[in-house]
Parts: C-alpha cells; sequence; structure tokens
C-alpha cells in the first residue's frame, strides 16, 4: 500500500520540490522584468492545468475555457472594484465560475450531448459572453461602482494583496510568490483528486462512458464536478491574470484564448498536468520571441501549430519525450517507474 | 400595419441569414459528422473574393454567385486532400485542425489586407412600406435561402449524386462494397459545403463588409443552427433556422440585439437537453 502510494506521488513530488525551488530562488536570482514575465507564465499554466485536468482527465474537450477565465476575470475585477478589496472578490470570482460551469454543464451532461456537440456548445457560449460583454460601452452599463466599458474594457483593477495582509498592494516578487504557491496547490491537490476514488472514477469514464455508468456511476454527475472543478481553476487563473494586468478586455473571451489553452495542452501531452505547464512556458517563449522579430502574425504562428500537432504529434511533446526517456532507461536495464502524471 | 410587415421581413430576413450561414457547414456535417470550425472564415474568404473582384471591374453578379462559390469551393478541396482527408474518424482531431485552419486564415487575411472593414455597395437600392423602407436586397437574401434549401433537397433527393450521398452517409462500408469511392465522395462533399460557405460570404459582403475577423461573428450562429437541427441537411437546417431565428429575432425587437443573439444560445441549449441529437435525431428522422 505505501509503495503505491509512493508510486502515485514520486512524479508529481518531484514536480512540487522543483516548483518550491522556483518559488523560492526566482526572485533572488532574476530582475524585476524576468519576474514579471514569470508571474505572466505562472497565471497561464494555472489557466492550462484547468483544461489539463477536465480534457485529460475526464475526457471532456472543452472549446471554450476561455470563458471560464475571461468571466473569472470580469467577476473579479466588478467585485474587487467594488469591494476596495481582494480577497474575497477571487473566492467569489472562483465560485461564479465553478457555478457557471455547473449551470452549463448541466445542460450539457444531462442532455448526453457527444463530443462534437459539447464542443461547439463550449465555443458558442464563449462567443456569446464576448459579444455581450462587447456590448456593454453604454454607461447604463454599471455594476456598483464598476462600470463594465465594453469594448474598451475595465481599467484599474486592484493588484491582489495577500489574505492575511488586507489593503497593502503585492510587491512583484511576492506576486510571484504568492500566485506561484497557488499553482503548486492546485496541482498538488489535481493529483491527489486524480489518484482518488473519484479520479480513478473520472478516468474510467474517459476510456469508456457506457461501461462506467453500467458499472452502476453516474456519470452525468462525475462529469458535471469534473467541469466545474475546471470551471474554477479556469476562474481562478482568469482573475490572478487580471489582477496581475490590473486591466481587462472583452478579448479576455476571444477564441484566440480558449485556442490557445488548448494548444498548451496538445503540445504538452494531454493526460498529463505537468506537460501543459511545459506547453504554455514553450510555447509563449516562442510567441514572445516572434512577437519581437514583429515578422509574423501571431494567429499565423498558433494555427500552424495547432494544424502540425494534431496532424504530427498528437500525443504531445512532453509524453513523446517522456516515452522516449523511459524507452532509453529500460534498456540500460533501469527500474521501469513512469514520470509525473 | 406596415410596421407588422416590416417585422415579417424582419424576421423572414433572419430566418433567411441563418439558413445562408449555415447551410454549408450542415452539408459537411451530416456527410461526414465533422464540424467545420473555419466555416466562418470560409464565408470571410468568399466575402474577400466579391470585394476584391468587383475591384477589378467584375460584375458585382457574376463575383457573387460565381466567383465566390468556385474560389471558396476550391480552397475547400485543397483543405481537404491536405488535412481533412487524414482525419476521418478522429472527429475531435478534425475539429481541432479546422480550428488551427481558422486562426491561419484569420492571420494570413490579415497580413495581406490589413485589419479594416472593405465593402462593397449594395446592388439593389430601397423602396418604402409606408414611413418605413425596405432593402430590395433583403428579399434577394430571403430568395436566396429558399434557392439554397430548395437546391441541396432536390440534389439529395432526385439525383443519382445525391442517392450516393445519401447511401455514404448512411453506411459508408456498404457503399465502398458497391463499388463507390467513399473518399471521392466525402471530397465533393466538403468541396461543396465549401462552395456554398463562399456563396453566404459573399451574398453578405454588400450588407456587412467584410473583415478578416467576420468569421467570429457569423460561426456562433450556424454552428448552434446545425447543431440544433441536427444531421438531416434540409429538414434540420430549416427546423432550427426556423425556431431560432424568429424567437432570437423576437427579443431583438424588443430588446436590442445583443440579448437577441444570448436568447438563441439559451433556445438552443433547452432544445439540446430535451433533443441531444439536435430537432432531425429525434422528429422527421427520415428526411434528408
Amino acid at each position: 500500500m505505501l509503495s503505491n502510494v509512493s508510486k502515485d506521488w514520486r512524479g508529481a513530488g518531484f514536480v512540487t520540490i522543483l516548483g518550491v525551488a522556483i518559488l523560492i530562488f526566482v526572485p533572488i536570482l532574476f530582475d524585476l522584468f524576468e519576474v514579471l514575465q514569470m508571474t505572466k507564465y505562472v497565471v497561464l499554466s494555472l489557466f492550462a492545468l484547468s483544461l489539463a485536468y477536465i480534457w485529460g482527465f475526464g475526457g471532456i474537450l472543452s472549446f471554450g475555457q476561455a470563458g471560464f477565465f475571461g468571466l473569472g476575470g470580469y467577476v473579479f475585477a466588478v467585485s474587487a472594484i467594488n469591494m476596495g478589496e481582494t480577497t474575497v472578490p477571487f473566492l467569489i470570482a472562483i465560485g461564479a465560475c465553478a457555478l457557471f460551469a455547473a449551470a452549463l454543464g448541466y445542460f450539457m451532461f444531462y442532455g448526453r450531448l457527444s463530443d462534437v456537440y459539447l464542443g461547439v456548445v463550449t465555443l458558442v457560449v464563449t462567443l456569446i459572453l464576448w459579444k455581450l460583454i462587447n456590448h456593454t460601452a453604454g454607461p447604463e452599463y454599471i455594476i456598483g461602482k464598476a462600470r463594465l466599458g465594453g469594448f474598451n474594457g475595465v481599467p484599474s483593477i486592484p493588484i491582489m494583496s495577500l489574505p492575511w495582509q488586507p489593503g497593502q498592494e503585492m510587491e512583484p516578487a511576492q506576486m510571484f510568490q504568492y500566485f506561484m504557491a497557488i499553482l503548486i496547490a492546485v496541482y498538488v491537490l489535481l493529483h491527489a483528486l486524480i489518484k482518488s476514488k473519484f479520479g480513478r472514477v473520472a478516468i474510467s469514464i474517459r476510456e469508456n462512458e457506457i461501461r462506467t455508468s453500467l458499472l452502476g456511476y453516474d456519470v452525468r454527475l462525475y462529469k458535471l464536478c469534473i467541469f466545474s472543478i475546471g470551471g474554477a481553476v479556469g476562474g481562478a487563473a482568469g482573475a490572478m491574470w487580471a489582477s496581475y494586468q490590473t486591466f481587462v478586455d472583452p478579448n479576455i473571451f476571444s477564441l484566440e484564448w480558449s485556442a490557445k489553452c488548448l494548444i498548451w495542452v496538445m503540445a504538452g501531452g494531454v493526460g498529463t498536468l505537468f506537460g501543459p505547464i511545459v506547453g504554455v512556458l514553450a510555447l509563449e517563449y516562442l510567441s514572445f520571441q516572434l512577437g519581437q522579430t514583429a515578422l509574423m502574425n501571431n494567429l499565423i504562428v498558433l494555427g500552424t501549430i495547432l494544424m502540425l500537432l494534431v496532424l504530427l504529434l498528437p500525443k504531445g511533446l512532453f509524453p513523446t519525450f517522456r516515452d522516449l526517456v523511459v524507452k532509453l532507461w529500460r534498456r540500460r536495464g533501469g527500474s521501469t517507474d513512469e514520470g509525473a502524471p | 400595419m406596415d410596421f407588422s410587415l416590416v417585422v415579417a421581413i424582419e424576421l423572414l430576413r433572419e430566418v433567411a441569414g441563418l439558413i445562408l450561414i449555415a447551410t454549408g457547414l450542415a452539408i459537411i456535417f451530416g456527410m461526414m459528422r465533422v464540424i467545420n470550425i473555419a466555416h466562418g472564415e470560409f464565408m470571410m474568404l468568399g466575402g474577400y473574393t466579391v470585394v476584391l473582384t468587383t475591384k477589378m471591374g467584375v460584375n458585382i453578379w457574376v463575383a457573387i454567385l460565381i466567383l465566390a462559390p468556385l474560389a471558396v469551393g476550391v480552397f475547400g478541396i485543397v483543405v481537404e486532400r491536405l488535412i481533412i482527408r487524414h482525419l476521418y474518424g478522429r472527429i475531435i482531431d478534425s475539429l481541432l485542425a479546422t480550428w488551427g485552419l481558422s486562426l491561419f486564415l484569420i492571420g494570413f487575411v490579415t497580413v495581406v489586407f490589413g485589419n479594416t472593414v472593405e465593402g462593397v455597395s449594395t446592388p439593389f437600392s430601397g423602396f418604402a412600406i409606408g414611413q418605413y423602407s425596405v432593402a430590395i436586397y433583403t428579399f434577394f437574401l430571403i430568395f436566396a435561402a429558399v434557392a439554397f434549401m430548395s437546391s441541396v433537397y432536390f440534389t439529395l433527393r432526385y439525383t443519382q449524386a445525391g442517392l450516393i450521398a445519401r447511401a455514404t452517409m448512411q453506411n459508408p462500408d456498404m457503399v465502398e462494397c458497391l463499388g463507390v469511392n467513399s473518399k471521392i465522395v466525402y471530397m465533393t462533399t466538403f468541396g461543396i459545403g465549401a462552395a456554398f460557405a463562399g456563396l453566404a460570404g459573399g451574398l453578405l459582403a454588400p450588407i456587412s463588409g467584410v473583415v478578416p475577423g467576420m468569421g467570429a461573428l457569423l460561426i456562433g450562429k450556424a454552428f448552434i443552427t446545425v447543431v440544433t437541427g441536427g444531421a438531416a441537411v434540409v429538414a434540420g437546417t430549416l427546423s432550427s433556422a426556423g425556431i431560432l431565428g424568429t424567437i432570437s429575432q423576437a427579443v431583438t425587437f424588443a430588446t436590442g440585439p445583443v440579448f437577441g443573439d444570448a436568447t438563441l444560445l439559451f433556445v438552443a441549449l433547452i432544445l439540446l437537453r430535451i433533443l441531444p441529437q439536435g430537432i432531425t435525431g429525434r422528429i422527421f428522422t427520415r428526411s434528408v
């Protein structure tokens, strides 16, 4: 039993230790600009985790994960501006996204929509949110003190403060460490969830939905829970993004963000949690470099990567690399342990 | 009296608009169970074809009715050969690949033509009903929607090609055994679907103008119409466009265009909750 537990956690433990090391040493070793860049990667990694979890471990492919990202950002913006404080709005944003996911999930899972329909419905919901928010430019769209501002976006969103120091804005280094701690916590929680009984049922749903329901599990309810958890994580990432940028505009709901999230997860590898984080780092770094040369349109790059991934590397970078390493390791007669999930 | 006439025309226009933007998608979805996410960009390409060729002095009707569907249809066949062909049976992967294509096309057109609205003038003028003015082009669009649906219906129902297409839809293996190359059927279907998208884009170009991101504004409605309609091309598109168009236009009249779209989605969600396979999954199951 104990050896089982240790096997379950070997890869994840390594990733966690790596994460804690990054949390401690990055603000010491790097300068301000680089820390800010890395904070961005941390937030986007959390966003990627939300899809990595529901797609890789629940078999739910949401084409509109940016819907939760954007909703989290907007809910955080509106409630933080109104309350003048950030911890409770952060929780409100997470809760609102989980509820929204549950409501949407009710229609999709209890209607037993197939994969294609599910993809289309999530995509369209995001499109509609984008359109709705875009049309709130008029002065009549005001919630408390916060004007939604339509396509102009919501400016001057408060920077988050630590829960035990309300009213005191975080320094960039503190923010990096706080967000990194959240990322590590979510990673560990999701990993624990995947290894729990709930997670095993979820994986069996991914593998064979009919067989799982014939074994007496309520597939619809499980999927609803998985989707809501994914929505909550996506919403948390959105709130952190809004606070990091101190600004949100409706383009946070755009198809580009949903596509980016998908590409990170695909590139990193569906069915892992660590891979998508690698995907974020690799692709964001790539688009950062390409953006500096200003030769290529970002959408052309994204679209090409997505097509190539589907056609050439359907398993993703990280699993391909991992399998290669494991193969080499085995050839040397080493143990047959697997990498991080 | 005048007002209700105008409302009725607007309702018909909304339904016709849904039919126009959804037909190409419905053909591809009905035949191959593939939702072509790049459908909106196919329409965008049709629109650009019209704008560019009319600027070069081509007659606008030739540009809309011949060049736009031809160009996009050929493009569709190229896409099928290069990408879609490898992904039959991998439905989710084909969605992802066409999404990649969609992003690529938006980026590409933005780089080539710039992120600005290009326009062509509307071919007809308007006329007055009482104190309201109505564009004759609106009637032309309604007529085009009727033509779309009836041409698809007659092709599928009464021609050899339509028979083969319907047979492939039902059982591709059996069709192969009877000596039909289903790959060619799929390729042609994708090309025809793309051509319909191009034609729709061309038809809408004089009204809305063209801009690289216009696809995203149109596809939401198109997807929802097709998914709500289900697999039968004509019956599904007609019934869902009828229901969704009427409701969304009614809400638009009451509150404004934004909530019209949101209501369209909400009604579609409720319909899908009751009829998960779309309307034609339960009703009109034997229709085409």
